[in-house]
């Protein structure tokens, strides 16, 4: 005799405690297999696109520092280099390497983070994630150092950043380099040798690479899929083009390889910082008044500009019609297009996988919304 | 009545000082009782209160202790520093916290089942209290020694699944009812495992009393049955739904499942439940294989009891804090084709050890241990190897792995074209006919 079974849909979010912000899944179960999905989100939506619009180009870095929460530095970046492109601006080298350090600092911050929540969801209850959050907290030191902020820095100006790094920054810099490799050792060496981490990423949501390309999808996510897209070697932007670093890539496509790519990125990106503060000369950290003005009216025209941010690619598209603010700012985030294979990564999985799966992706609901 | 069942136990003790010998405890000291004779009746009833009064404070005093020592560990493990300011080194927090819990509201969902849910918290609270009956905390410190014991335990145990169940189906919530199915699917599967993994001891003890088991350990039964503690290890953290099988409350996927609609107290009676189990489980563990209150003078029996216990509690702990949670299909894989194969090889190499040597002495228990040892690690070592990952293996990548190709040269004008600060697209871009209004670009 057959038992008669009917999927039943549930709703998870947006409050639960695994959706990474106010995420909403409607999810069908059949049992514990996932029948059907569809992410439903805006819950943070706070219009940060239009209120460029009535702000100041100096002003809206305050707004970027709000979309990706976990990683401000690069959407200052990012936002800073298509004003930049917009208006012309040249920076000054001191500048660009303190920008860039301050950028690989907030990469390896925001992939701490997600490797930790990845070991959260995967029910470690709490010690992984709070081993990564403690070395994370380090890192927002030195950001306090560099510019006051934890959290929404604000650190950078058109043309470079409003301060330079105060002397005590580059002894506490070098001592964290340290520990963040020590730190990123302790986390590999929980994963790698956890059979039960083993068995509940390997072979899960995997995505082919083709399928990847199709969807846009960018970041440690495409990486871990084989294909060699990282723009700071594709198109090096800033000071990319004089530092030597590896590119991590990894062919498995599931949610090992995910935290994998993440995870020796960041080892990565201690080198870069540890070239870029080899590189590093005295100078001023920003163009003078005369050159750059505190009100900027870039010309008629519009300007994009993508970084490989912490997520993927990270890009800024600005029109501007002459005046102190952009008429139209559009962020491309990658939090929201790496959503788009959800469905592919989920349906037919179980349920335990659901939210493993779901933080694979590294999403950041600040910057989904925005 | 008759109350020679009662053996030795604390309650024969405080029922024969009240009632006397004439009540049937003349076989030793008791020739007087305290209240006259034809009383017996209030005898039975004082000492069964003071039993239950003794007992149940005793396990919730011990909950109470047991929720401040794991949020202590689980700072220390997290290297934090746990609750440490109300009371001293925060040892009044749970106070706190069960003060907290009974003055908030108390919330029944629209859809609940009313009688049921309220009774939910009842089951689960009961069996997980009875299950203290039996266990033997030291030398007399027993309420019963039933000939039954471990079968006895076996069956409470279960009964809190149904309560799971209640609990789950009551609430109206398929969240929870999510839940309850995983509960009801770890109760089928690891109750099997572990109640064979006490097959060796039994034929070790030749009893299932738990007092005659203590005796029979002249050696802990840990290093005589290596496989069957490391199953019913696992299959008891898997019974009581314990990180790293805590699949029914999930915090990440579920988000506490059964429990989701449950409020104020009670929920803080599941809370205790759980807290109860624990022990229980360890107290368990300890009497099975740990050799119970037995060890050497002149330390009192009750101290090794407490010693050996918060050992296993603390491990239980550790395992908590320390892994991931396994996912639903695996959990059950590792009941089916894992621990109930090694379940079956250890009974069969006990039962050919006791076939060979009869009447297990201290000598021939070392020697079984001597057997059943290497048996242990290459079975443990054979059924990972056969149940371990699929798929890679290697933590790295192959590096001659193909890697999906990409165009290096970058096409300007394309769609997927990403420019650059300084890139030589500005140009491109600022020429093709879509973008003519622009009039400055870049630099």
């Amino acid at each position: 005799m057959a038992i008669k079974t009917q999927p039943v849909t549930v709703n998870l979010g947006p409050q639960h405690p695994s959706t990474h912000g106010v995420f909403r899944l409607r999810v069908m179960f059949d049992g514990e297999e996932i029948v059907d999905v569809e992410p439903v989100f805006g819950y943070l939506h706070r219009g940060s696109e239009k209120l460029a619009e009535e702000r100041t180009y100096t002003q809206i870095v305050t707004l970027t520092d709000r979309m990706d929460y976990v990683s401000p530095m690069l959407n200052n970046q990012a936002y800073m280099l298509a004003v930049e492109k917009l208006a012309g601006i040249e920076p000054t080298q001191r500048g660009v390497w303190l920008r860039m350090i301050a950028a690989e600092l907030q990469r390896i911050a925001s992939h701490l983070v997600a490797t930790g929540f990845l070991l959260q969801d995967l029910g470690a209850l709490g010690t992984p994630l709070i081993y990564a959050m403690r070395e994370r907290e380090n890192i927002l030191d030195l950001f306090e150092m560099l510019c006051g902020a934890r959290i929404t820095n604000s650190y950078l100006r058109p043309g470079g950043v409003f301060m330079d790094a105060p002397t005590g920054f580059w002894l506490a810099l070098d001592r964290e380099l340290v520990d963040i490799v020590n730190t990123l050792d302790e986390l590999e060496e929980y994963l790698s040798g956890n059979e039960i981490v083993f068995s509940r990423t390997k072979g899960t949501a995997v995505l082919a690479p083709e399928l990847l390309i199709n969807a846009s999808i960018t970041g440690p996510m495409l990486r871990a899929s084989g294909v060699d897209w990282d723009l700071r070697h594709r198109n090096p932007y800033d000071y990319y083009d004089r530092i030597e670093f590896k590119r991590i890539l990894h062919t498995a496509s599931d949610n090992y390889a995910r935290y994998w790519v993440r995870v020796q990125e960041a080892r990565e990106s201690v080198n870069i910082i540890r070239q870029c503060v080899a590189q590093i000369e005295p100078g001023p950290v920003r163009p003078s008044f005369d050159d750059v003005p505190r009100l900027i009216r870039p010309p008629k025209g519009d300007a994009y500009v993508a970084i490989e941010g912490s997520k993927g690619e990270l890009g800024f598209y600005l029109v501007s019609d002459g005046g102190i603010a952009p008429y139209r700012m559009h962020v491309r985030a990658p939090s929201l297009i790496n959503l788009t294979l959800l469905r592919d990564m989920l349906i037919g999985g179980l349920f335990g996988d659901l939210f493993v799966s779901f933080g694979s992706v590294d999403l950041n609901m600040g910057e989904v919304d925005r | 009545m008759d109350p020679v069942f009662l053996d030795n136990s604390l309650w024969r003790n405080i029922y024969c000082n009240l009632a006397g010998d004439s009540a049937g405890c003349a076989a030793r000291e008791y020739s007087a009782g305290m209240l006259p004779t034809g009383m017996e009746w209030l005898a039975f009833a004082l000492a069964a209160a003071a039993i239950i009064g003794l007992f149940v404070n005793g396990v919730l005093g011990g909950v109470i202790v047991l929720i401040w020592g794991e949020r202590r560990l689980f700072g220390r493990f997290q290297t934090r520093t746990g609750p440490n300011r109300w009371g001293p080194f925060g040892l009044l927090t749970p106070v706190a916290d069960a003060i907290k819990t009974m003055f908030k509201e108390d919330v029944v969902p629209k859809d609940a089942d009313r009688i049921l849910f309220n009774l939910a918290p009842v089951m689960i609270a009961a069996p997980a209290l009875l299950v203290f009956s039996v266990i033997p905390f030291g030398v007399g410190t027993y309420v019963a020694d039933l000939n039954v014991g471990v079968l006895f335990i076996m069956a409470i145990t279960s009964l809190t699944t149904l309560a799971v169940l209640t609990a789950a189906w009551s609430s109206g919530n398929r969240i929870a009812i999510l839940s309850a199915f995983r509960s009801v699917a770890l109760l089928i599967s690891y109750e099997i495992p572990m109640a064979l993994a006490l097959v060796g001891v039994i034929m070790l003890a030749g009893s299932m009393s738990l007092g005659q088991i203590i005796g029979a350990q002249s050696i802990p039964f840990i290093l005589v049955q290596p496989l069957a503690v490391f199953v019913f290890f696992i299959a008891a953290m898997a019974e009581m739904a314990r990180a790293p099988f805590d699949l029914t409350e999930a915090e990440s996927e579920l988000a506490a499942g059964y429990l989701n609609d449950y409020a104020s107290m009670k929920f803080g009676i599941f809370f205790l439940a759980e807290f109860m189990a624990e022990i229980s489980t360890s107290a368990i563990i300890t009497v099975l294989f740990l050799s119970g209150w037995r060890g050497w003078e002149p330390v009192p029996s009750h101290l090794w009891f407490g010693a050996k216990l918060i050992l296993v509690l603390f491990v239980i702990i550790w395992f908590r804090m320390t892994l991931p949670r396994l996912r639903i299909d695996q959990v059950l894989k590792l009941a089916w084709k894992g621990l109930f194969e090694l379940t079956l090889i250890n009974i069969i190499v006990t039962a050919v050890l006791i076939a060979i040597w009869p009447e297990p002495t201290t000598t021939r228990l070392w020697i079984m241990a001597a057997v059943n040892w290497p048996v242990a690690i290459i079975s443990i070592w054979a059924v990972s190897k056969l149940l371990g990952t699929s798929g890679y293996d290697d933590t790295e990548p192959d590096s001659d792995a193909p890697v999906y190709p990409v165009a290096t040269e970058q096409i300007p004008g394309s769609a997927v074209h990403i420019s650059g600060v300084t890139g030589p697209d500005t140009q491109a871009r600022m020429s093709s006919p879509a973008n003519s209004h622009i009039e400055q670009g870049g630099n």
